[in-house]
């Protein structure tokens, strides 16, 4: 699984927010994008996500197999986590499982457990605190199996034993052969890390 | 693919039901309009009676509107909207289902309610009839120019009201061929069939066109 971003541009209400960028990333690399507030870091998250247009450009997977269309490979994990405070958080799950397919990855009773989160399970999100529901969002990452994660500040509301579980999971996903493009201003200590600092 | 739509529909009954809203809600409003209009008519009963199935039919349509605007909303606002977009279904099946599931848990309550409420408006057995037919044959159509609505206004604060002024001139057809097929024929002696057939045509057609236009527009919201 190889990535390739060529000279890509990116609008949003008239303005470039992104112009000419480009990168590669080859499996079990990782890029961590930085910059201000604004600079576009989710913009770029999203343009790889498929749910912005390119202006100009292209972002292309090559794969093993024929790869399918790029947004159909990636988990996007942005500022919300499309979780239903209604719904339990084992129901939330279910329901992305059903939706993104499932592939060879966990069980959603298995993912919660692995982001301790097995006693929470049958209680519905709205009891929940702004750290347990970010954790069912990332729960998510593992009830399918997806090539590409891309994560949008993925350490926010997280305490110190969750941060750890994640970075955990991202290095096997790494070391499955996997990409991670995550924007973050916190320090993520990860193999193969490659840098993007983006700026206004 | 099959397993993701079972899923969504079933995710948004399971909404609709806990939430604790928008079908009892929905009853309840189309109650508190059915028993304003006899109040504002006065009580002759006659009136009522021919008044009943236009009153019925806009008191329906005004209720399946309530919470019409929080259909993609919602989903637009906590994310869904941008994780159904990187699932393998299509958006419009999405849309279709949604719709299915918004119907099942707000227009059909209303359907089966609505000879309740037509017994106030001194309708007899035979008008109750054809008017639970009709809806139940037009209420679908109204569901989906609704949700046209509804994704056009996905992504502003206060879409709701923007929303009723964009769908309710699209639903008059809907409403013409619904009160014709549900009462005119009581005191005329138009075919109740031809009326109804028109109804199930507009339903088809919404149907068919109208999730390609909402998954359009949602697209559209999501850049």
């Amino acid at each position: 699984m190889h990535l390739e971003v060529s000279e890509i541009r990116v609008e949003r209400g008239g303005r470039r927010v992104l112009d000419g960028l480009s990168f590669a990333l080859a499996a079990g690399e990782a890029l961590i994008v930085t910059g201000p507030n604004g600079a576009g870091k989710s913009t770029l998250l999203r343009a790889l996500a498929g749910l912005l247009p390119l202006a100009a450009g292209r972002i292309a997977v090559t794969g093993p197999k024929d790869a399918p269309p790029c947004r159909e490979i990636v988990h996007y994990l942005g500022h919300v986590d499309g979780s239903k405070a209604s719904l339990t958080a084992a129901e939330n799950l279910s329901f992305w499982a059903a939706i993104l397919g499932r592939g060879s990855a966990l069980r959603p009773p298995e993912a919660l457990a692995s982001f301790a989160l097995a006693h929470a399970a049958d209680l519905p999100l709205a009891v929940l605190s702004a750290g347990q529901r970010r954790r069912v969002g990332l729960a998510r990452l593992l009830i399918a199996a997806r090539p590409i994660w891309l994560l949008d500040e993925p350490m926010t509301a997280l305490d110190t034993a969750s941060r750890a579980r994640l970075l955990d999971f991202i290095r096997a996903h790494l070391g499955q052969g996997g990409l991670v493009v995550a924007a973050t201003h916190a320090a993520l200590d990860l193999p193969n890390a490659r840098q993007l600092a983006l700026r206004h | 693919m099959g397993d993701a739509l079972a899923a969504l529909f079933w995710r948004e009954v399971k909404i609709a039901r806990r939430t604790g809203g928008a079908a009892s809600i929905g009853i309840v409003f189309f109650l508190v309009l059915a028993t304003i209009f006899p109040f504002a008519v006065g009580p002759d009963l006659n009136l009522l009676a021919r008044l009943g199935p236009a009153i019925l039919w806009i008191a329906v349509l005004l209720s399946t509107l309530l919470g019409l605007d929080r259909l993609f909303q919602a989903d637009h606002e906590d994310g869904s909207l941008d994780l159904m977009l990187t699932s393998a279904t299509p958006l419009e099946l999405i849309v279709l289902v949604k719709c299915a599931g918004h119907w099942l848990t707000t227009a059909l309550p209303l359907v089966i309610v609505a000879p309740l409420f037509g017994l106030a408006l001194a309708q007899d057995a035979a008008a109750l009839a054809r008017l639970t037919l009709s809806l139940l044959v037009g209420t679908p159509a109204l569901t989906l120019i609704g949700a046209v609505g509804a994704a056009v206004t996905v992504s502003l604060r206060r879409g709701g009201l923007l929303m009723a002024v964009l769908v309710l001139p699209l639903a008059i057809p809907v409403l013409i061929f619904g009160v014709s097929a549900a009462g005119i024929g009581a005191t005329d002696p138009v075919p109740f069939a031809a009326p109804l057939a028109i109804l199930g045509a507009l339903s088809l057609a919404a149907i068919a066109g109208a999730p390609f236009a909402a998954a359009a527009a949602l697209r559209y919201a999501g850049e």
